[in-house]
């Protein structure tokens, strides 16, 4: 029954990106990251807090005729971890990934520091470690630890 | 090609080498020609006249010049010029530069830039690492590195010398005491990275517990322009005050440090007495300095 019910709740995309086990909740940020906004073309299908596993709940999205590229989806593991990524052609699922976050972030995060040499318009994107303690900006050194998602850029 | 960005960029033998280097050189045994002919393109977006004259001097000494670029005002960066470009046209000019600027980031931003060695002299709340290498140097002048107890007292929040100095310390296993008047205590990322790097850093609230357990005591200087009224300043800065009174029972060995200027945290009559080192520190800016030149362009 849950089967299709999820099934009424989005439809099958032909050729595209289906990006499941997101973070309830996320599914928004996840389409700030991705830059599509209310102005742009893409047909989207979302679904929110969708039952997942035992009591858990997950965010489905599913774009359109648009296949997504590594430092994409690398944004995407930062806000959730548990992602999964399938490309679709033909609605067939022709490639099938996690997200994973790599060592080092370019040009993905802005420094919270307002002080910060990035945060100006010298020619540089930012760059931040993936450290156990948070992200940390390779220029000015500070952390950041909470609220990512609103330091993406 | 050697940038000197960050303290932290340096392992312990690499200090221990370059505090050997200065002592050489303050024994008076360097070649005065030995940086004859080459050029040190001295480039501070702030002003900071000590710590520049104390390179140009150290330039000087080396038998080397120093070019600069005049007032930020009179410059292409009152144009809108990037650092990016000011760097890459000034490292086509000199031998290294040595940089002062207000943003935080700016001098690694720089080496990326810089066809030659970048000195980092102070970006914004961020590094300054001649300032750790020349307390480095004080401090073994007067005792050995390994194991001491060092008093941080004053603005630790935006006091970079003193985060600085403590992380450094933390490669010869130093027991860090803070005292922060008001909200200027010592951020908890500081004290984390430094508990991680193996550091015992306690957190005191009186200078009188603790003053006679210190092998130094490292003083900072409040900025006025952080409290919003004068009232309120003065509260906080008369809290960590150091007087002969204070210095009563304290260790023989023990030693006052302040990177200057100082306002009047260290009372003047501490100043003849002979735990006060703050003057012998600010002249170490120069055999300190000449190192470092020395390291990058030698
Ligand atoms: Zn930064």
């Amino acid at each position: 029954m849950t089967g299709n019910r999820r099934t009424l709740q989005i439809s099958p995309i032909r050729n595209g990106t289906v990006i499941d086990h997101i973070t309830a909740g996320e599914a928004f940020n996840v389409l700030r990251i991705l830059g599509i906004t209310g102005t742009t073309h893409e047909i989207l299908s979302i679904a929110t807090n969708v039952a997942s596993g035992k009591a858990g709940k997950k965010d489905i999205v599913k774009i359109e005729n648009r296949e997504l590229c590594k430092e994409e989806v690398d944004r995407i593991a930062l806000i959730a971890p548990n992602a999964t990524i399938n490309i679709i052609r033909d609605y067939l699922v022709f490639d099938k990934k996690g997200v994973e976050i790599p060592d080092v972030l370019y040009g993905v995060i802005r420094c919270p520091n307002p002080g910060c040499i990035t945060n100006t318009n010298e020619p540089v994107r930012s760059r931040f470690e993936v450290t156990a303690k948070g992200l940390h900006c390779t220029y000015c050194e500070w952390y950041l630890t909470e609220d990512i998602a609103g330091h993406i850029i | 090609m050697r940038h000197i960005i960050s303290i932290r960029e340096f392992e312990k033998e690499e200090i221990d080498a370059l505090l050997d280097s200065a002592g050489t050189i303050d024994a008076g045994r360097y070649d005065r020609t030995a940086l004859a002919d080459r050029i040190l393109g001295v480039l501070f977006f702030e002003p900071s006249t000590r710590t520049r004259m104390s390179f140009e001097a150290a330039m000087a000494r080396l038998g080397g010049r120093s070019i600069d670029m005049g007032g930020v005002e009179a410059s292409s960066v009152s144009k809108g010029e990037t650092l990016a470009d000011t760097i890459r046209v000034v490292s086509g000019y000199a031998d290294a530069i040595v940089l002062r600027h207000p943003r935080e980031g700016a001098a690694r931003l720089a080496a990326e830039f810089s066809s030659v060695p970048v000195l980092n002299a102070g970006d914004g709340a961020g590094q300054h690492p001649s300032q750790t290498l020349i307390d480095l140097y004080t401090i073994r002048q007067a005792m050995p590195l390994d194991g001491i107890d060092v008093g941080l007292l004053g603005d630790l929040r935006y006091g970079r010398t003193a985060h600085s100095l403590a992380y450094a310390l933390a490669e010869y296993n130093a027991t860090i005491h803070t005292l922060a008047p008001g909200s200027l205590e010592m951020p908890q990322n500081v004290i984390e990275g430094l508990r991680d790097a193996g550091v015992e850093v306690v957190v005191h609230t009186d200078i009188t517990e603790f003053a006679h357990t210190l092998d130094v005591m490292y003083v900072t200087r409040i900025q006025r322009e952080r409290f919003p009224d004068t009232a309120s300043y003065y509260a906080v800065a008369s809290s960590y005050r150091v007087t002969p009174e204070l210095l009563e029972g304290v260790r023989e060995r023990m030693i006052v440090l302040h990177p200057l200027p100082r306002v009047d945290e260290i009372d003047s009559r501490v100043d003849t007495l002979p735990h006060a080192r703050y003057f012998e520190q600010a002249r170490n800016g120069i055999p300190i300095r000449m190192a470092l030149l020395m390291e990058v362009m030698g």
